[in-house]
């Protein structure tokens, strides 16, 4: 039996244990809640030495992400963690992570963007950098926390770009559960060093993000060197080729651990599903509730699950859907003035397709809503309905929003 | 494995990096070496303007050598030298336009 | 008594910021853990702790993994750390019919005026944290204690698995006291 292993603790701690078995040697962050106790648990485990790492204080996130580009840049494996303000006051040098292309993974607990003011869960902080290069990946429960951020250096120093690991918030950051913690062999066999892109050394010096113009050009040596165009391009070939990626690092990750988490994608009793219920991290995991009621009473309902948001798996979406009859999905984020972020992605994937189901959105959840598997089996009767009725625009359906002057 | 030396924007330091960039220049740093406190002590002292150059265009010497290929004509080695012993000497040197003849 | 079957029991539990309502629903999740029971879940109620406001904290039981991660909000078990929470906090709320809620207190059940399809559960946990001497700063604490309560109004999870959870979280001295106190709870909360 695995007891011995296994341990009750919250997501972020299972956060830490995953920063602590990838060995990562330098660890800067600054504290926000829900975030806190991950950063807290790991300045602990360098002071006592459990983590043989340097803890780099910071007076704000912006620095916290800067450290951790200086200290890649240089070779080390770096993590960071933030939540909501936090990673808005990072947001330039989310780019320049990605843009200089350092294999950087930081977690995030996902927290409401103020203003006003608040501390509990949605997924707008994460959501609102989607286009910045980073691959994300959305998380269920706790155990995936610690798998998905073990694999999230894999994949990252495997194609030189930095990994959000996204987890609500509170639902799992501040919720126990009992979490398997592989054995350090198990995970230095699957993780090898990392092997940087670039070294600085002060005897072979380099510019490294330098201004570069618009065209190809010759550098001062005479190498060829790309436009910004060129170097875009090819971020985004690493972005899609994170797609397989992804995949091959959590089915490698499955065969050490016996631990895997679908990839890209995961589905709960999707076969034969007419309606098919789509959300990203723990929303999701109620979600199979919701649909093991709905089936309880006779309806086809299973679960389609976002794990990578960024790629987003635009064509396993598209197989996956194929032939149903309804995609309802469920967001805790909104661009304003438009719709649910993954509603929008999964019509794009759809766009004119025939065959392809009608797709409703739905915003749930906004500033830690609570949201129960009752409240999302009922928002998916009232989208089954609406179907029937033929219905095929349909407003984003608010869940628990109690506006008086909507009252029904 | 893939040569991922061109998958990220860098390169050696190395003169000219931003081109020849010495024709963008409308006024020239000219040493007047007899002021040059490196020249009068006859060794490779003081070098102030060396320090100071933002484009390194300035090889230390007996006194320092401004590479005017690259130069820019910023005139920052001008202000800095404590000899006052460079100066900055237009390109061009125009004339007052002399009509000799004409109808106004 | 049957101790596992296929429903979930949700566990909600009222007490003031400071006296350790939160911790004592971690190691009830990890003393559940012990007991068998593969899905447990523990959660403070969300968002900002003061001292000495009533907080509430929860934790879940089930055969299988679970996967439900609101709020709960209708306990089969209430635990009640501080008897002044039964006005404030809302304690009996939602309790599902045939529930119970465990009440610290010096009082009689009958007398606590709880009235409802529940069974209520009076004891004096504060007597037996003050017996083992799980007193800081001349304040009784009462959270290790009253788990020895839980497990023997409830059934839910052993004595034994509660002993081994305190002693996952204190140093081995402390933990014997705080050990103690919930076996004197144990034997003095009625099943």
């Amino acid at each position: 039996m695995s007891h011995a292993k296994t341990r009750v603790m919250t997501g972020n701690e299972a956060a830490a244990h995953a920063a602590r078995l990838a060995r990562v040697q330098v660890v800067a962050a600054y504290p926000i809640t829900p975030q806190s106790p991950v950063v807290e648990t790991l300045s602990e485990w360098v002071e006592s030495g459990e983590l043989p790492a340097e803890f780099v204080t910071v007076e704000s996130e912006h620095s916290a992400l800067t450290v951790c580009i200086t200290a890649s840049t240089v070779g080390a494996r770096t993590f960071t963690a933030t939540s909501a303000n936090g990673l808005a006051y990072m947001t330039e040098q989310v780019w320049w992570a990605a843009g200089a292309r350092l294999p950087i993974v930081m977690g995030i607990a996902n927290r409401a963007m103020a203003a006003p003011w608040s501390v509990l869960n949605d997924q707008q902080d994460s959501m609102s950098v989607r286009d910045a290069g980073w691959v994300q990946l959305y998380c269920r429960n706790n155990q995936e926390i610690l798998d998905t951020l073990v694999q999230a250096y894999r994949i990252a120093e495997s194609l030189y770009v930095p990994v959000m690991v996204c987890y609500d918030g509170f639902l799992l950051s501040h919720t126990m559960m009992p979490v398997e913690l592989p054995d350090p062999d198990t995970v230095d066999a699957f993780l090898p060093p990392y092997h940087p892109l670039t070294v600085v050394d002060p005897d072979d010096p380099r510019n490294i993000g330098p201004v570069t113009l618009a065209d190809p050009r010759p550098d001062a040596e005479g190498v060829a060197r790309n436009g910004y165009m060129e170097f875009r391009a090819l971020h985004h070939r690493a972005l899609l080729g994170a797609l397989e990626t992804i995949e091959r690092v959590d089915a490698e990750y499955g065969a050490a651990t016996g631990r895997t988490w679908g990839g890209l994608l995961w589905e709960h009793r999707l076969d034969d599903a007419d309606v098919v219920l789509i959300a990203a991290g723990s929303l999701g995991t109620q979600l199979t509730v919701a649909a093991d009621e709905l089936r309880d009473e006779g309806m086809n309902v299973g679960v389609l699950g976002i794990r990578s948001y960024r790629p987003f798996p635009a064509v396993a979406a598209r197989d996956a859907l194929d032939g149903r009859s309804l995609a309802l999905v469920f967001d805790k984020a909104l661009s304003y003035g438009h719709e649910g972020p993954i509603c929008s992605d999964i019509r794009s994937a759809l766009q004119s397709r025939t065959g392809a189901p009608v797709v409703y959105g739905a915003i749930c959840g906004l500033g830690g809503r609570d949201v129960s598997p009752a409240d999302l089996a009922d928002a998916t009767r009232r989208a089954v309905a609406d179907r029937a009725a033929g219905i095929v625009d349909r407003e984003p359906d608010w869940i628990n929003l109690h506006l008086e002057e909507d009252a029904r | 494995m893939r040569d991922r030396s061109h998958d990220i924007s860098m390169s050696r330091p190395a003169a000219g990096e931003a081109g020849r960039t010495g024709d963008w220049r409308n006024a020239r740093p000219v040493m007047v070496a007899e002021r040059c406190l490196a020249v009068r002590q006859g060794t490779v002292t003081c070098q102030i303007c060396w320090v100071y150059c933002p484009d390194a265009c300035i090889a230390q010497g007996v006194g320092p050598v401004i590479d005017l290929e690259h130069c820019k004509g910023c005139g920052i080695c001008a202000e800095m030298c404590p000899a006052s012993a460079i100066q900055m000497r237009p390109e061009s040197v125009h004339g007052v336009c002399a009509v000799e003849e004409g109808e106004r | 008594m049957a101790m596992r079957d296929d429903t979930m029991h949700e566990i909600r539990w009222h007490g003031r910021g400071g006296q350790g309502a939160v911790t004592a629903a971690k190691i009830l999740a990890d003393a559940a853990f012990g007991s068998g029971w593969r899905g447990v879940t523990s959660a403070p109620s969300f968002g900002a702790e003061r001292r000495g406001a009533p907080v509430t904290a929860s934790t879940r039981l089930a055969a299988e993994e679970i996967r439900v991660l609101s709020q709960v909000t209708e306990p089969d078990v209430v635990v009640v750390l501080d008897e002044s929470l039964l006005d404030v906090g809302k304690a009996t709320a939602g309790i599902k019919p045939g529930g119970v809620i465990i009440v610290n207190t010096t009082r009689p059940a009958a007398e606590l005026g709880l009235a409802g399809d529940f069974r209520v559960v009076a004891a004096d946990v504060t007597g037996a944290a003050l017996e083992a001497g799980v007193v800081v700063a001349g304040t009784p604490l009462v959270n290790t204690a009253i788990l020895g309560s839980v497990a023997a109004a409830t059934g839910l999870v052993t004595i034994e698995s509660v002993a081994a959870a305190i002693e996952h979280v204190f140093s081995a001295k402390l933990a014997e006291k705080n050990v103690a106190a919930a076996r004197l709870a144990f034997e003095c909360t009625s099943r």
